[in-house]
């Protein structure tokens, strides 16, 4: 007998939409309200933690492979029955040496969660010029390589960092070194090291990372030269620096290196303790904010479309009086309730992308610049995700509690 | 009076109201209605006609005892059936004009029927147009149903009422909110309905005169048939 099918729920919803506009408006800002704000603190928050982490690597690895510095052990084992033998335990020179580096990157490179590895030669330094003397470490590596790995490029505030490759005596300096021993770019300094050695070293380049105390410290030179400052030959190498492609994964990754390479690997994690535990906080704190966000948000959709409904309760009656069932009537709001969803999420998106923008363009100044805010695909696939399954379940309860009521009991109220 | 085919049945109905304190409302109440019965129900107020009219007309299902409606028995639906034999087999008027207000009036004569899906859209919009002509609102028919007086918005609520052809209509004071010339209109209307098209009705009134022309008054006080 049913032979054809009006689309009379869709109709109702559809009418209800249009002939309220603005309380359809009304509650599809408060979606948009929600939405926008809940990317807008995600990407707030996370754009931080990217900062954050990303100025940590400007000079840290992800993993660094290392030799653990060892004890000298005594030719002759004491036992408690023999008298006893006085030694004098030092750390060995030898051990900061890896032992066939070359062999250890080549393999390093086949892993397919490495994106770049590169040798390091590190030393202790003084640099001097004239009377003024600036502790500090020296960096030998392979300019390119470090490049491709650190963004070298990006932090090179004078000279060119390819110039290194043309000069064996090269060296770049962070900007507070050059600060304190007042040389500028082609000034040569003096630079020694415990082992006895002095070096004269031409800058080629200055470097400001923004972290302060990697400035006042840390040059890169070649490796040659490095090896000069230890005084050691050319396959003397003191670690090995790897990056992989998600550096969250970095601490599963250590027993696989170990085995790789036999020796020591320390993870970003570890060598920046202090740092990763602030990183830890400053994640928590995002989650917290963003969860309660979310609540709130998700409250104020919820409200806002159960008013909607409530308002409706005749019409729902009236609807149940003349032979709609309860499903239809779910259908009918939730299919409102999506529409609005829609509506909301739209102006949401564009409200977040505005404001992501013009908090990206606030100059905040010293070593951050620009507001370190940035657009995170993640976060509006995630608000687009949570304000449908909010706006739809938002619709859906308040509309089946509705459907259960007998029509008279409305009309009785 | 011609014995005829038998429509709606009420089995010795009960219902309770449990506020503020349980009480029966309908005591064992039974009775039957023949089609083409233009059957009215008066009683004072609180006597339970219009409970007793909600339970037959299926808007409210917790009750004791049975309800037969065209054969089948009501209280063993379930609310989705129930909502489909509304729609199909039973036409309701309410005191007051419950029309959905953003709707044409033609659209809330037609939305039914669209439920229902018998016929095509353009067949049920002519036919909503001729009943709404039959009522004389045919000038009012694409104006919103709040946009229309009290006996206009109780005319179109009527044709809502027609437009599935339903095997019984039922009024719960159809004329008590309509002044004496609108009363009129919709009572000679029902008149009209019961002897040129046979169709059952089944009123509750305050309104004597309206049920004194009807073929048969049941009169109800303290939740019983006198």
């Amino acid at each position: 007998m049913k032979n054809y099918k009006h689309n009379i729920n869709s109709e109702i919803a559809f009418i209800h939409l249009i002939s309220k506009k603005k309380q359809t408006m009304v509650a599809a800002l408060g979606v948009t309200v929600g939405i926008a704000i809940f990317i807008f603190m995600n990407s707030l928050m996370y754009g931080f933690e990217v900062y954050s982490v990303e100025s940590l690597f400007k000079s840290t690895p992800h993993l660094r492979i290392y030799k653990e510095e060892h004890i000298s052990q005594p030719l002759i084992k004491t036992s408690k029955t023999d008298l006893a033998l006085l030694t004098n335990p030092k750390i060995t020179k030898e051990s900061k040496k890896l032992i066939n580096p070359n062999l250890i990157i080549e393999a390093l490179k086949k892993q397919p969660e490495v994106i770049g590895v590169t040798p390091n030669v590190s030393v202790n330094v003084f640099y001097n010029n004239g009377e003024a003397q600036v502790t500090g470490r020296t960096s030998g590596v392979n300019i390119e390589e470090q490049n491709t790995m650190f963004q070298l490029e990006q932090y090179i505030v004078e000279g060119k960092y390819s110039d290194l490759k043309a000069n064996q005596n090269g060296i770049i300096l962070g900007v507070g070194i050059a600060e304190k021993l007042n040389v500028r770019l082609a000034d040569n300094i003096s630079v020694t090291t415990a082992y006895g050695v002095s070096k004269v070293m031409k800058v080629v380049a200055l470097l400001k990372t923004g972290v302060t105390n990697t400035d006042k410290t840390l040059s890169y030179t070649n490796i040659s030269a490095a090896q000069q400052l230890n005084k050691q030959g050319a396959s003397f190498i003191t670690d090995i620096y790897v990056n992989i492609n998600d550096y969250e994964t970095a601490k599963k990754l250590i027993p696989k290196f170990k085995q790789l390479s036999g020796y020591e690997v320390e993870d970003w994690e570890t060598a920046n303790t202090s740092a990763a535990a602030a990183n830890k906080i400053r994640k928590m704190m995002a989650m917290a904010i963003s969860f309660s966000i979310m609540l709130v948000a998700a409250f104020g959709i919820y409200n806002i479309l159960n008013m909607t409904i409530m308002e409706k309760l005749n019409d729902i009656a009236i609807l149940k009086a003349i032979g709609f069932s309860g499903k239809d009537v779910i259908r009918i709001f939730v299919k409102e309730a999506i529409v609005i969803g829609l509506i909301g999420i739209a102006f949401g998106l564009v409200l977040a992308i505005l404001l992501v923008k013009v908090m990206g363009n606030m100059w905040v100044g010293g070593d951050i610049g620009f507001f370190p805010i940035r657009f995170f695909p993640k976060f509006f696939g995630l608000g687009i995700g949570f304000g449908l399954i909010v706006t739809t379940l938002a619709g859906y309860i308040p509309a089946r509690k509705a459907a259960k009521l007998d029509p008279i009991t409305i009309f009785r109220k | 009076m011609i014995q005829s085919e038998l429509l709606l049945q009420a089995k010795e109905v009960s219902k309770y109201f449990y506020e503020p304190e349980k009480f029966k409302v309908l005591n064992n109440i039974s009775f039957d209605i023949h089609k083409g019965e233009f059957v009215t129900m008066v009683g004072k107020s609180g006597s339970g006609k219009s409970t007793l009219l909600y339970l037959l007309s299926t808007m409210d299902t917790d009750y004791e005892g049975n309800i037969i409606l065209d054969g089948e028995n009501l209280t063993l639906k379930t609310k989705e059936q129930l909502a489909a034999i509304r729609n199909e087999k039973i036409g309701f008027v309410f005191q007051f004009h419950y029309l959905l207000p953003e709707f044409s009036s033609l659209k809330n004569v037609m939305i039914p029927a669209l439920k229902l899906g018998k016929y095509a859209k353009e067949e049920i919009e002519s036919r909503a147009y001729s009943i709404l002509e039959k009522l004389d609102l045919k000038d009012q028919a694409l104006k919103p149903a709040s946009k229309l007086s009290g006996g206009q918005q109780q005319r179109v609520a009527i044709a809502r009422a027609l437009i599935n052809d339903p095997k019984i209509i039922m009024g719960d004071e159809p004329t008590g909110n309509l002044d004496s010339k609108n009363a009129a209109i919709v009572f000679d209307l029902f008149k009209h309905l019961t002897t040129e098209f046979n169709q059952t009705v089944l009123a509750v009134t305050h309104d004597n005169d309206f049920a004194k022309a009807s073929d048969r008054i049941i009169e109800m006080a303290d939740g019983i048939i006198l």
